[in-house]
This record gives C-alpha cells, sequence and structure tokens, in this order.
C-alpha cells in the first residue's frame, strides 16, 4: 500500500516543492497545525481581480503533508477565489493520485484547509 | 553492557502462541505482523480475554451489593485481582490500591484530592521535563486552581534526569515531586530510589508515573519507598480500562474523595454524607470489574514468566538493536546508551525523513511502530525535533523483529533517495 503512497508525484513535490516561500504583503495569510504529528503548513497569497494572482507556502512535515501543499499551490494558481472556495477535499485527494489512508488523511488535507481558513477568514477553518 | 543476569529464559516466538492476535493470518499480500508499538498498548494473550469473557459467561453481578450468590463471586474475584495486583507491587495492603481506568486517572486523582486539599497559593510542584502529558497536564489544572508554582527538571544530553539540577530544585521546597520511572519516548529508567530518598528528605512527597517501568521489570512500592504510583493495565498485557492507583495507606486515607456517588459513601442524608474507606472511597460508582479481574489474569501470566526474565529478555533485544541500528545511514537515536539505564524502547529520526513517513514505510511492510510526539511534546522540543519514530519490546518479540525493522528502515532511505 505505501509503496504506492510514495509514489513519484509525492517525492517530486517533496523535494521540489512549488511556491515554496512566504509573501509579504499578502492579502490573504493563514497557518494551522495538524496537532497529531505536527505537520505545520502556512499560505500566503495575493489577489489580483478576484483572482489568485501569487501564492506561497512554508512550514514543515511529512512528504504527503508538504507535497500536498505544493500541489495545491500548482491547482489554484490564477484561479477565482470562488473556484477555490468549491474546492473539494475529493479534488485535492484526486490530484494527488496516491491512496490514502484514514490515518493519513489530515497530512494530506491540511493545506486545504489552511487555504480555505485564509480566505474564508479566520473562524471557518473546520469542515470535517 | 548487558546486565550480568542469567541469559533470559523468554522465547518470543514461542510466547506468541498464546495471544489470539498473532495466531490470525495476515491480511491478504501482507507479511506477518511485526508488533513494535508495546509501549502505546500492548497485545493480550488468551487467558486475559478468558478471564473477562469467563466472568461475564459465568460470575457475572454487580459488586458490593448484591447479597446473592453471583454478586458474592463476583466481589470476590474483583477483590482477589486487588490481592493480585498488591503482591504484583509488593504493596503493604491490597487497600492502598485503588482501581482505576488508566494512569491518565491514576494522577488526576492524586491532583484533584490530595492537590485541592494540600496545595496553597505559592506552594511549589516539581515535575521533569521528560513527562508525558498525563504527568504535566493534571498538576498545570490544580497548579492554576490552586495558585501553586511548577518547576521542571531538566536533561542531560543523553536524556537522563539532570541530577544537579534535582538537588538544587529541591532547595524550593516542593510539596509533591511527581516524574517518570520509565519515559516512554526515550526508554529512560529513572533511579526512583534516589529520588524518593533526596525528595522525602527535603519533605516532598513522590508521585512516580510507572505506566512503563511496571509493565516491564520487578518494581516494589516498598523497596522504592514511593507515596504514589500510577499504571495502566493495557500496557501490560492486561485489558484497556484497567490500571492502578497505589498511594501510602495513611496519605490516602487523609485524603477527601475525587469523585462523588455510589459505593463510595458510609452513611448518606439529606445534610451530610459520612465516606467509606479505603479503597471504596475513591472507586465510586461501578467500575470496570471484568477488566480489572482481566488485569489480575495478566499479572499472573507475567509473574509465571518472572518479572526479572521478562526484563532480561528486552535488554537482549535492546542490547542487539542498538548494535544493528548505527548500520542504518542516517539513523539517530535518543536516549541513554546503556542498557542498565534504559528500557526496551528505542526512539529515533532517519535523515530528514518525516516520522510519519517512516512509518507508513514500516506499516507497508506489516511492522507497527509508533511516530509523533508520544504525548512528550516538552521532551520533542527538549530534543529539537518535531516527531520521533518509536519502536517498543514486550515478551513476544524476537531478534526477527528487529531484522525486519531494519529492513523497512533501509526501505524507507531507499524510497527517499538517501541510500
Ligand atoms: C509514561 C506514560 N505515562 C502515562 C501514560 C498514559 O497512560 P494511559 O493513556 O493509559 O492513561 C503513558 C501512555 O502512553 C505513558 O507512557
Amino acid at each position: 500500500m505505501s509503496d504506492d503512497l510514495y509514489r513519484d508525484i509525492i517525492l517530486d513535490h517533496y523535494r521540489n516543492p512549488r511556491n515554496r516561500g512566504t509573501l509579504d504583503p499578502a492579502d490573504y495569510s493563514y497557518e494551522d497545525v495538524n496537532p497529531l504529528c505536527g505537520d505545520e503548513i502556512r499560505i500566503d497569497v495575493r489577489v489580483k481581480d478576484d483572482k489568485i494572482d501569487e501564492s506561497a507556502f512554508s512550514g514543515r512535515g511529512c512528504a504527503i503533508s508538504q507535497a500536498s501543499a505544493s500541489i495545491l499551490m500548482e491547482m489554484t494558481d490564477g484561479k477565482s477565489l470562488d473556484d477555490v472556495k468549491a474546492i473539494t477535499k475529493e479534488d485535492l485527494l484526486e490530484e494527488l493520485m496516491v491512496p490514502i489512508s484514514p490515518a493519513r488523511l489530515k497530512c494530506a488535507l491540511l493545506s486545504l484547509k489552511v487555504l480555505k481558513a485564509g480566505i474564508y477568514g479566520v473562524g471557518h477553518e473546520d469542515e470535517d | 553492557m548487558t546486565a550480568t543476569t542469567q541469559p533470559s529464559t523468554i522465547d518470543g516466538l514461542a510466547i506468541r502462541k498464546d495471544f489470539p492476535i498473532f495466531q490470525q493470518a495476515p491480511t491478504e499480500g501482507r507479511l506477518p505482523l511485526v508488533f513494535l508499538d508495546s509501549a502505546a498498548s500492548s497485545q493480550r494473550p488468551a487467558v486475559v480475554i478468558d478471564a473477562v469473557s469467563d466472568f461475564y459467561a459465568r460470575t457475572n453481578a454487580n459488586i458490593h451489593r448484591g447479597v446473592y450468590q453471583l454478586s458474592e463471586q463476583a466481589t470476590l474475584r474483583y477483590e482477589e485481582a486487588r490481592h493480585i495486583a498488591a503482591q504484583f507491587i509488593n504493596a503493604a495492603n491490597p487497600r492502598e490500591c485503588i482501581f482505576v481506568r488508566n494512569t491518565t486517572e491514576a494522577i488526576n486523582l492524586v491532583a484533584s484530592s490530595w492537590g485541592r486539599t494540600n496545595l496553597n497559593p505559592g506552594d511549589r510542584i516539581l515535575l521533569s521535563v521528560m513527562e508525558h502529558h498525563s504527568n504535566i497536564v493534571p498538576w498545570q489544572m490544580i497548579a492554576e486552581e490552586r495558585g501553586a508554582t511548577i518547576d521542571y527538571i531538566p536533561l542531560t544530553g543523553d536524556q537522563r534526569l539532570d541530577l544537579e539540577a534535582f538537588d538544587a530544585l529541591l532547595k524550593n521546597e516542593p510539596k509533591l515531586v511527581a516524574v517518570t520511572h520509565v519515559s516512554n519516548a526515550t526508554g529512560t529508567i529513572n533511579p526512583i530510589a534516589e529520588i524518593v530518598r533526596k525528595a522525602h528528605a527535603a519533605g516532598a512527597l513522590v508521585l512516580v508515573d510507572a505506566a512503563q517501568s511496571v509493565p516491564h521489570m520487578p518494581v516494589d512500592v516498598q523497596a522504592l519507598d514511593v507515596d504514589f504510583m500510577a499504571f495502566s493495565g493495557h500496557k501490560m498485557l492486561g485489558p484497556m480500562g484497567s490500571g492502578i492507583l497505589y498511594g501510602k495507606r495513611e496519605i490516602l486515607e487523609a485524603m477527601p474523595p475525587y469523585m462523588g456517588g455510589g459505593s463510595m459513601i458510609r452513611k448518606v442524608t439529606l445534610e451530610k454524607t459520612t465516606f467509606a474507606d479505603l479503597p471504596a472511597r475513591f472507586e465510586a460508582g461501578t467500575p470496570a470489574v471484568a477488566d480489572q479481574i482481566g488485569l489480575g489474569a495478566a499479572m499472573q501470566y507475567l509473574s509465571g514468566m518472572g518479572m526479572e526474565n521478562v526484563r532480561q529478555h528486552e535488554i537482549e533485544l535492546l542490547d542487539y538493536a542498538l548494535e544493528q541500528l548505527p548500520g542504518v545511514p542516517g539513523l539517530t537515536a535518543f536516549g541513554p546508551e546503556d542498557v542498565n539505564e534504559r528500557a526496551g524502547v528505542i526512539s529515533f529520526t532517519l535523515g530528514d525523513i518525516h516520522a510519519h513517513d517512516v512509518s507508513s514505510i514500516l506499516d507497508s511492510e506489516n511492522i507497527a511502530v509508533r511516530a509523533g510526539h508520544h504525548c512528550a511534546q516538552p521532551l520533542m522540543h527538549d530534543l529539537g525535533v518535531t516527531a520521533t519514530t518509536r519502536a517498543s519490546f514486550y515478551v513476544y518479540n524476537t531478534k526477527d523483529d528487529v531484522d525486519r525493522l531494519i529492513a523497512g528502515l533501509h526501505k524507507a532511505n531507499k524510497i527517499f533517495g538517501l541510500s
């Protein structure tokens, strides 16, 4: 099972993350942790014409959480805020293209939780 | 390095026959299970499972209530388990063994009951940096309520208690020292007898978190002279929901109840209640009768092997593992190197691979280890890591298990391109 989990796409994004870093100033910034394993993710976003103009993530954690953040950056680049709000967990999991066991779901979905919490404003972070 | 005792007579492979979980065929396509997470919760032998089901099948009734035969039998077996527990830790009197659900409940009981009556503004409590959260959080809660202050014994570079700092902190005259016997995250065995002697000389009581010691080595509460000791049944082959708070009789007798309700009273009127004697005073409501009986069976099973033997078996595995592990590129192991100062626990990091990734890859080889902060975040902070991978041993483990672990770690390195 886990052999599949660590397929090239995950390792590639983990080793060569897209949009890694921080943006200052940013229109939206949010960070959160996965208390179970201490994964940390922060996402900064700049918006132009209601579209994501620039985004960056930082933090540390397991390959799954970090690769998923990198993949999410690719997915949302240039998208409208409404489109980003409409991204579901299933959408992100599909992009990861690897089977995620229940124990690792929180790792895989942390980045989406952070991005949405940032865009919606703090307080709407938990939807599970 | 090995302790100079006889070789262990325990054959892990033979012992597995007593454990139904190891008789189960692995899920299709998976290798046989290597279970290296007993520090989180052990497996249970058939004698324990049977003791629980036998209680329900043959002597089930509420205890201390009915005057009919079944209830009397149930009560008898429950109290028998208490006697077994008292013998197991050499308590002077079975009344000093309070049945609780787990270590966490035992510590909360002391923090609430003893803490509320004995801690006053300005008083101090002394803990250590290596404590499990369950020996930190209850004290923080009661300290805040009572206006008391907590000090922490720092650690040495190899994750042992800094005893010089301990001596200095005792000058603050803490009312209580609460420390773990064995660290669940590094395996460090603390010198409890020495700690107790010094703490008593400074006028402090001592609570020992024995969650990781009582299951793995002989522990004698009278020889150690501890005032309180807490441990869980589920980490020592017993049922989940079983556990013991040991306390010296005169100390427990001076403490008010922790919870109010049935079974813990002598007389209730609408105005006032007088409380029952030990141990009933601290066992309000219907307890986990079957589970505590199961814990008694687990203790008898362990005593049959001999706790000296259990400890020696784990020293042999530890010796072997500590010899082999440095051969894995990128591996850093924490904790004391001397196996005499360490229980069967090995916590490590593997290069820059996150502990959860390591354990997912080990899981693909059907090797169960623990990854994370091990409910000891202050200790992780001290180590400068957010998480480690932890392998822990028990009676049913073998050197083959260690070999499988090491092969799994090589595989993790390969997947992450480290070797
Ligand atoms: C040292 C130590 N203390 C306390 C506990 C808490 O035990 P329980 O969860 O059974 O209350 C554990 C269990 O992980 C432990 O290892």
